[in-house]
């Protein structure tokens, strides 16, 4: 808990680090300044882009003690503003998940690569970032905690299935390696509630740790300041919830 | 992503995006998040050239009505101008 006697600094600046395949890519960077030691947190921006919102939810994290990383998922297609870097990716069908998850897990490493990692990271995504933060953490074992925001497309049907999508993250619910939170809303259109039921009841049927929370009056990123379905009291309670089951699974070093 | 609809058509004309006048090659159309309507999904189309760099784009982002109203009036104003050896 802050309180108004504690010195408080933070570092945040762009970094390069190794993803898919070995190839380097960029990233955002943020942590507390301090010895330590710190959790760290892999941040997975959302389908509009490697954007403010997602540059401001990295700072967040640090704010709150974190060493927080959020890699640049869209860096192969090019540069540009993050609005332009995204339309491209939109139009190209998104990334594929094996290079996403290859990513992810060049962000986990990254950030126990540090000499004041506690030992202990989670990961955070919103939209196509809440699917793919699913994704990762069923996938690639280093991730202590998992919080997905309104995960679209976890559940899929055959015909959705593509190359670069080419199973439906709730089929990996099996291998999941971390407790879970969610939130979603109530009125989303992806996931609707129904699929969220889905995504629910296969974590129950393997047993793993989870949280969900549906929030009545509220759709697609109700966390978004700056889009209409923001909700000022689902957002506050959300973010409160985030912290209270990170600060749970990984403030306690291993 | 969260529908991946998305479709790509080449098209010849000209644009006029944020350093003026381009030539057109192709339309990028999508049904997903627009970035700036007030909408959780739009009807999205990016007149673009890709030769010419990510930020040589025209955007629109309509609402499934709008979009589909856009279609039949295009329609119509082509009908229109066949008849009248208007079409080159």
């Amino acid at each position: 808990m802050y309180e108004t006697n504690i010195y408080e600094g933070m570092l945040a600046e762009t970094v390069t680090m190794q993803g898919a395949k070995g190839d380097t890519i960029n990233a955002y960077y943020a942590r507390p300044l301090g010895a330590g030691p710190f959790p760290g947190m892999v941040v997975i921006h959302h389908m509009p882009g490697w954007d403010e919102w997602y540059r401001e939810a990295t700072r967040k994290f640090a704010h709150h003690g974190y060493a927080a990383i959020s890699p640049n998922l869209y860096y192969r297609t090019g540069h540009g503003t993050p609005e332009d870097v995204a339309a491209q990716v939109r139009t190209e069908g998104g990334v594929p998940d094996d290079q996403v998850v290859g990513d992810l897990d060049g962000a986990m490493k990254y950030l126990r690569s540090l000499p004041y990692i506690n030992g202990k990271v989670g990961v955070f995504g919103s939209c196509s970032g809440g699917r793919q933060a699913f994704l990762v953490a069923c996938l690639v074992d280093g991730f202590d905690a998992v919080v997905e925001l309104w995960g679209g497309r976890v559940v899929m049907s055959k015909d959705e299935l593509t190359d670069n999508f080419p199973v439906a993250p709730i089929d990996y619910t099996k291998d999941l390696s971390c407790p879970i939170l969610g939130l979603f809303g109530e009125e989303d259109q992806s996931p609707t509630p129904e699929q969220v039921s889905q995504h629910e009841q296969e974590l129950q049927k393997h047993n793993k740790p989870y949280e969900f929370h549906m929030y009545p009056d509220a759709g697609h990123g109700f966390f978004y300041y700056d889009r209409p379905y923001y909700r000022q009291q689902q957002a506050v309670d959300g973010w409160q919830k985030i912290f209270t089951f990170l600060e749970k699974i990984l403030s306690t070093p291993t | 992503m969260c529908t991946m609809i998305a479709e790509q058509v080449e098209i010849d004309g000209s644009g006029k995006g944020r350093s003026g006048w381009f030539n057109l090659s192709h339309a990028n159309v999508s049904y997903d998040h627009p970035f700036n309507a007030q909408l959780e999904h739009a009807l999205n189309i990016d007149f673009v050239n890709e030769m010419e760099g990510l930020g040589t784009r025209v955007v629109v982002e309509l609402s499934a009505e709008a979009a589909r109203s856009l279609v039949e009036t295009i329609q119509a104003v082509l009908d229109q101008a066949e008849p009248g050896g208007h079409l080159e």
